[in-house]
């Protein structure tokens, strides 16, 4: 139900993952912006944020990505993504340019205005926008979360996405032992040391079943695709969600790694 | 000590099966860490100090050669010597010449992990001088001819079961389980070694210019003993090892203890400023200082300058997701931790070091406890950098990041191949919602299953609904 679209134009950065993965993920981001009463656009000529050429140390690939997401985003008011490693990845731009480039001023400028999701309907659109929204959702679950490392340590995200589930009714946060210990995702790391990113994992998985949640919420694809896949080949029930599914009251669409599900079936 | 950086996956892979291992990695997961949070939460000023303590650093590496000179001359003053040392090799011939001169046979050490990067026990038993380690842990990994797995709690990879077997070996002794009876055996041991030391070889934590002092802490008090009672004391330490005055050194030792193992102050710091004087009841009779560069000056100046403010604390190892998981000696050389895979590239070569700054998630863990804010993942990132310039990262994942770039460069062709990789999976996947076994992800695959995709790219599906919205 898009507001009066009075609002901020937001330009949405969907993110790799969540375009190739679980686009429901990015619709739901969608859903919460215009909820908040933002004017949602989705730039045609972004692909990825460059994350995976910045951590293999190819600064040029890196350069050349940062640039063509700069400019795709060029005018909007904000821009919006989520996850916490990809906009984190947008907010080390200003560090792939000399300062004597004229990229550089361009990419603090987009810094200073890209935000993960759940950090911007709190702290940029406030803590009450969506409260009508949300009251009348309902999950009555026990959920536990899990502190994706950029979104915490880079950017600060640790008590908005609780906050705003905590107005959805229902919903019982059970924090588990080592929230905000990696998960071992950590990208191209997963496929390099599968089985130190195993070990890491199997810790994690164990956290989180001893929290007796049924839903294990992140704010990042890559953790949760992940620590669902673990969950899975463990044969624990442990639903895994990205935490705008339960913010937009999208639910009901099967969990990371559950039975089939055809998104373009549904559209 | 030999380098084994380059077998880093094969060691991890030992060591995750190893359980007495997992066992002692599980006890450090649950010690200092929490200790420190501890230490931390009782002292709100812990933040500031950790600023002045990055400004500190920063200052002094900015003047690192007059702070050193002026290391040097109070040295001089005070009746002891200093010696310059480019390289490990250097710094092994002085510090050997130095014991030819008194003849001696025996040296006891407190624990350096600098002796530990020059090779120095073996080099000079190799010469016929006899190292005896002093500091507990060091001891019992010398009688076990094994190596330090950690800078603060060298034997952190044992467990009591090791030490008393090594001990009932070693001493003749009846076999106890019990740590206070293990300690105490130690003690009456080492006793006699201190007495009998022609040498004692300590490491520094600061070098005071103000002073021309040194300073070891420690928590066992075997630092004072090796460097007090024989007639020679060596400090083997490194250049950047130098702060201006007193006042500053005491900001260091706040925040080492604190990050180091949660305790408000280490129990011993024993400062060293010159030879025995007339008058003094105990104390050397000559005092030497070598200042081992091996490499770091070389950082001064450089991307990886950051590195040098480094105090040796260990809570990046004690907080690594990645050590926690496979112990210090994975990491095959002296320095383990993100600390040691920023440092050990440096020393040894990043043909030969390349896997460690990898072994990383850059979870930034680390960063956020460093006492001196090192941002270790962007040191981390900058070898990569390195690695990349020089073509030495494994083939397959040079094409594979080469044609991923190829196609994330061109958003027209992006689509198209996103689309159809999401539809390859979600086929490979069938009704389950998850795949089994996905090519090339092998190592992902191994381990745990790979939730399907939803069926379309949401770029697709964005544009599909934008369309039909249009229309209606």
């Amino acid at each position: 139900m898009p507001n009066t679209p009075s609002g901020p134009r937001v330009g949405l950065f969907v993110t790799c993952l969540a375009d190739m993965f679980r686009p429901s993920v990015a619709f739901a981001t969608v859903k919460l912006l215009e909820q908040a009463g933002c004017t949602v656009e989705v730039p045609e000529r972004q692909t990825c944020c460059g994350q995976p050429a910045f951590n293999s140390g190819d600064r040029k690939t890196t350069a050349d990505i940062a640039r063509q997401t700069i400019d795709a985003f060029d005018g909007y008011e904000y821009v919006v993504g989520p996850s916490g490693s990809c906009i984190g990845m947008l907010h080390y731009y200003p560090e792939v340019f000399e300062p004597s480039d004229s990229y550089y001023q361009r990419a603090l400028d987009l810094k200073s205005r890209s935000f993960e999701v759940t950090s911007f309907l709190f702290d940029v659109i406030g803590a009450d926008a969506l409260q009508e929204q949300l009251k009348l959702l309902q999950f009555n679950h026990k959920v536990t979360y899990h502190d994706s490392c950029s979104g915490l340590r880079q950017l600060g995200i640790k008590q908005q996405p609780r906050e705003l589930l905590q107005q959805v009714q229902g919903v019982e946060l059970e924090e588990m032992e080592e929230a905000e210990t990696c998960c071992g995702f950590g990208g191209t790391f997963c496929v390099k040391y599968p089985e130190i990113s195993n070990r890491m994992v199997s810790n994690k998985t164990d956290n989180i079943s001893n929290t007796g949640a049924h839903t294990l919420l992140g704010g990042d694809l890559g953790c949760l695709l992940n620590m669902a896949g673990k969950l899975k080949r463990e044969g624990k029930a442990v639903e895994a969600r990205h935490v705008v599914e339960i913010l937009a009251g999208m639910a009901d669409i099967p969990a990371i790694g559950e039975a089939d599900y055809d998104l373009a079936q549904q559209l | 000590m030999q380098i084994n950086t380059p077998f880093f996956k094969q060691r991890a892979h030992d060591a995750l099966a190893d359980e007495n291992l997992q066992k002692a990695l599980g006890n450090l997961k649950a010690g200092f860490p929490e200790k420190r949070a501890i230490a931390v939460d009782r002292m709100p000023e812990f933040e500031q100090l950790r600023n002045q303590g990055r400004d500190l650093k920063n200052h002094i590496l900015e003047h690192l050669d007059l702070y050193l000179e002026q290391f040097e001359s109070k040295v001089i003053e005070n009746g002891g010597q200093v010696h310059w040392a480019r390289t490990a090799e250097d710094a092994n011939k002085i510090i050997l010449d130095l014991c030819k001169q008194v003849d001696a046979k025996t040296v006891t050490k407190g624990k350096s992990m600098v002796t530990e990067e020059i090779g120095l026990n073996d080099y000079l038993e190799a010469n016929g001088v006899q190292p005896v380690e002093t500091d507990l842990g060091e001891y019992i990994l010398q009688l076990r001819e094994d190596h330090p797995s950690h800078i603060i709690a060298p034997a952190i990879h044992l467990n009591l079961e090791d030490v008393s077997e090594a001990f009932h070996e070693h001493h003749k002794r009846p076999k106890s389980d019990d740590p206070a009876v293990l300690m105490q055996e130690a003690r009456e041991v080492l006793r006699d070694k201190f007495v009998a030391a022609d040498v004692g070889i300590t490491g520094a934590n600061f070098c005071v210019a103000e002073t021309g002092s040194t300073i070891i802490v420690t928590n066992e008090g075997n630092g004072d003993l090796t460097q007090t009672l024989p007639k020679t004391h060596i400090v083997v330490t490194s250049i950047e090892k130098v702060v201006p005055t007193l006042e500053d050194m005491t900001l260091f030792l706040r925040l080492l203890a604190r990050s180091a193992t949660g305790q408000e102050f280490t129990v011993y710091n024993t400062l060293s400023t010159g030879p025995r004087r007339e008058g003094d009841q105990d104390g050397p009779e000559n005092f030497h200082v070598v200042l081992v560069d091996n490499g770091r000056s070389e950082m001064v100046g450089s991307e990886f300058q950051d590195m040098l403010r480094c105090i040796r604390c260990s809570a990046c190892m004690n907080h690594c997701p990645v050590y926690g998981a496979v112990g210090g000696h994975s990491y095959g050389w002296v320095y383990p931790g993100p600390m040691g895979s920023v440092l050990t590239p440096q020393m040894i070569g990043i043909e030969k070091g390349g896997m460690l700054p990898n072994a990383s998630t850059f979870c930034g863990k680390c960063e956020s406890v460093c006492p001196v804010k090192i941002p270790l993942p962007k040191l981390m990132r900058h070898w990569r950098e390195d690695e990349f310039q020089k073509h030495l990262q494994p083939k397959a994942a040079r094409y594979g990041l080469a044609g991923w770039a190829f196609m994330a460069k061109r958003p027209v062709l992006y689509k198209p191949y996103t689309r159809m990789a999401s539809w390859f999976m979600k086929r490979l996947a069938g009704k389950k919602g998850r795949i089994k076994k996905l090519p090339l992800a092998g190592g992902w695959t191994d381990w745990r299953d790979m939730p399907a995709p939803q069926g379309t790219t949401f770029m697709t599906a964005w544009k599909e609904q934008q369309k039909n919205g249009e229309q209606s």
